[in-house]
């Protein structure tokens, strides 16, 4: 690398260059690195406060969720002085409490089911079709999102209750669609469109009929961006609150609304809430982990 | 044999193929010659049945096939871009077509290997096709077309993303390998050397109509008019528009005599056009005309100059083999055989020579 010396300007300011200068020169490039290194000894500093200032709300939960009562409201401690697990248990074993991460979980599968399920031909059709309004359509879609789920609330309650769905885990699925349905369309979109569109015409050249096409071939294609699609449904209706409860009273009562109903007659239970805490980020945890690598383009939804 | 009788495809009011008329012979090698934008992918479309025409019709082996999907055609095509399946293996690639027509795995095993073997890809069956180079990207898909023993092998600009050495082999492989088929050859290029090089039957496209269709040879050597003989010239033909008086054509400030065979035509408007490398810097022979040209630019390539001459107000590019170097501004004398100029009436319609000075 006798260029080195030449770029950098303090092996510029060398007597004489030749080869055995040259060698040194480059030695002298690193160590200056290195010594520009060494200055900012605290490099470290503001990524660690970061960090804490992320993880302490999270680290105060589960911390929390191993102490008794007692100790929650008698000291403050940095870490269980007595751990139990007595507050999981409490989770575990009583139905009001675990049918809640039950009912959750059903009507959040289905309704990411149902999005996908709608999304794929949805999004296929905006990607490699154009039709009379296709560009105001997929905007449209879009401003299903801007408004706050409490605008829906009440029209929600109204209809459902016409169609006997109220307390149904179906009735929340569907109603979540509305706002993980457009944002599955827009995500499948990007990474449809990155996909080339002569790749389904050599499949059809090849014989394939349209649904074989589809499973066999552009499936595995927007794999990736199916997963990152799902990730996003799974998101919004697993933290999704106010229509969730809306909508349902007992057998379909989402775990999010009995944490909310919290006290009981021997005072606010704090243990135990804490450990409902810890239990509810765990699928989300979970799930973001199959879909670390494509979360960026997710965001940037599928286009990049 | 393919027939595309008056084929016509309107795509929102414009014209992308107008009234196009072609017979496709079994077991030939016909090139779709034109610049981008002439058409050629759009006909291949329609050819393949991608897409439909707006009027005209199809016919494969007698059988109306306009309007038929492309599933239920015996076609293959290969795309420019290197197009596979990236989620399969390259076996399985080139195994797709026979999948879904159902062939036994014998069966199967056998064309993917013949295939495979016909392009050298047996050492990367087992790959994935994206972690391949271009060329062996390419050289799949062209696996695939083969597999599937097409009798129509669509190749839209096939070896125009593949570097120049690569392409140099495949074009001279792909000819051999297809014509064992039997099955009618398509290739579009942009290229008017890749056509000569093909050789077989050119189609010249030009703003998505056929100009003339024919041996490539005889296209290249005689062109109908002058469109025909604009798409077919590379670097671009050299044109003049001057009047023909008497023995001579005249234009302000020069005039060249008429060529031996054309003393008979009538009087009037004419544009004649020759290729750049049948404008020289030293005298062919003693028929020769001679021009005074003055230089503009000279480009060297390393075995040939292209030397950009001004004569009377036209531009010219002369393709001199050698290294020329020309001062600009500088007067030079250059000389063109008479026998290479093509003569084109004020319609563009190639004014025929009579027979004896035909060469």
């Amino acid at each position: 690398m006798a260029d080195a010396n030449v770029t950098s300007p303090r092996a510029g300011s060398l007597p004489a260059p030749g080869p055995a200068v040259t060698k040194a020169g480059s030695g002298d490039v690193a160590r200056a690195m290195r010594r520009r290194g060494d200055q900012s000894r605290f490099w470290w500093l503001i990524p660690a406060f970061y960090i804490a200032f992320l993880i302490l709300p999270i680290y105060w939960l589960v911390n929390m969720s191993f102490k008794t009562n007692q100790e929650i409201l008698g000291t403050l401690s940095l870490w269980p002085r007595d751990p139990t697990i007595h507050n999981y248990m409490v989770i575990f074993t009583d139905p009001s409490w675990y049918k809640g991460y039950i009912n959750s979980i059903i009507y959040v599968v289905l309704n990411t089911v149902i999005s996908i399920a709608v999304a794929l031909p949805a999004a296929y059709a905006f990607s490699r079709y154009r039709f009379l309004g296709d560009k105001h359509l997929f905007f449209w879609l879009l401003t299903n999102r801007m408004a706050p789920p409490a605008v829906f609330a009440l029209p929600f309650f109204q209809l459902y209750s016409a169609f006997g769905l109220i307390d149904t885990h179906i009735a929340v699925a569907l109603a979540h669609c509305l706002f993980n349905v457009p944002l599955a369309v827009w995500i499948l979109e990007g990474f449809m469109s990155g996909v080339p569109k002569e790749i389904d015409e050599t499949a059809y050249i090849d014989g394939y009929s349209f649904p074989r096409f589809f499973t066999k071939i552009f499936m595995p294609l927007i794999a990736s961006g199916i997963g990152v699609a799902a990730f996003f449904c799974f998101m919004f209706s697993w933290v999704e609150l106010l229509i969730a409860r809306t909508l349902t009273t007992t057998n379909a009562k989402p775990i999010s609304a009995i944490m909310t109903r919290t006290v009981s007659a021997s005072g606010l239970d704090w243990g135990v809430l804490a450990a409902a805490g810890v239990l509810t980020i765990i699928p989300g945890a979970l799930v973001i982990w199959f879909v670390r690598n494509y979360i960026a383009r997710g965001f940037a939804l599928g286009r990049v | 044999m393919l027939e595309l009788r008056n084929v016509t495809k309107t795509v929102a009011g414009a014209d992308h193929i107008r009234d196009v008329s072609l017979t496709l012979e079994h077991g030939s090698l016909n090139v779709l010659l034109g610049p981008t934008l002439s058409g050629k992918t759009s006909l291949m479309r329609l050819m393949a049945g991608l897409d439909a025409p707006t009027s005209g019709s199809i016919w494969f082996d007698g059988r109306d096939v306009t309007g038929v999907p492309v599933q239920k055609r015996n076609v293959a095509m290969v795309y420019q871009q290197f197009i596979n399946y990236p989620a399969m293996t390259v076996y399985e690639n080139i195994a797709s077509p026979l999948r879904v027509a159902g062939a036994d795995a014998a069966r199967t095993d056998r064309e993917v290997k013949r295939a495979a073997e016909l392009l050298r890809l047996i050492p990367y069956l087992d790959r994935m096709p994206l972690s391949l180079s271009g060329g062996q990207q390419q050289r799949t898909a062209l696996a695939r077309a083969i597999s599937k023993n097409a009798g129509l092998v669509l190749l839209d600009e096939p070896l125009a993303n593949l570097d120049y050495k690569l392409r140099e082999e495949l074009r001279a492989e792909l000819p051999k390998i297809f014509a064992e088929t039997g099955a009618i050859f398509v290739y579009a290029t942009t290229e008017p050397q890749e056509a000569l090089l093909l050789g077989g039957n050119t189609a010249t496209l030009s703003e998505g109509r056929v100009t003339q269709f024919g041996p490539t040879i005889e296209v290249f050597r005689r062109p109908k008019d002058l469109v025909t003989a604009r798409t077919f010239a590379d670097p671009p033909l050299n044109t003049v528009i001057l009047r023909k008086q008497g023995d001579s054509f005249q234009l302000d400030g020069g005039a060249l005599p008429v060529p031996a065979g054309m003393k008979a035509i009538p009087e009037g408007t004419y544009a004649i056009g020759f290729q750049p490398h049948h404008l020289r810097a030293t005298r062919p022979n003693a028929d020769a005309i001679v021009l005074p040209a003055k230089v503009l630019v000279t480009e060297i390539t390393g075995s040939e100059s292209f030397v950009h001459v001004q004569f009377a107000d036209v531009r010219w590019v002369m393709l001199a083999s050698g290294i020329h170097s020309y001062q600009p501004e500088e007067m030079i004398e250059v000389f063109i055989d008479p026998r290479h100029l093509m003569v084109f009436d004020h319609e563009g319609r190639a004014v025929q020579p009579a027979p004896k000075a035909a060469a």
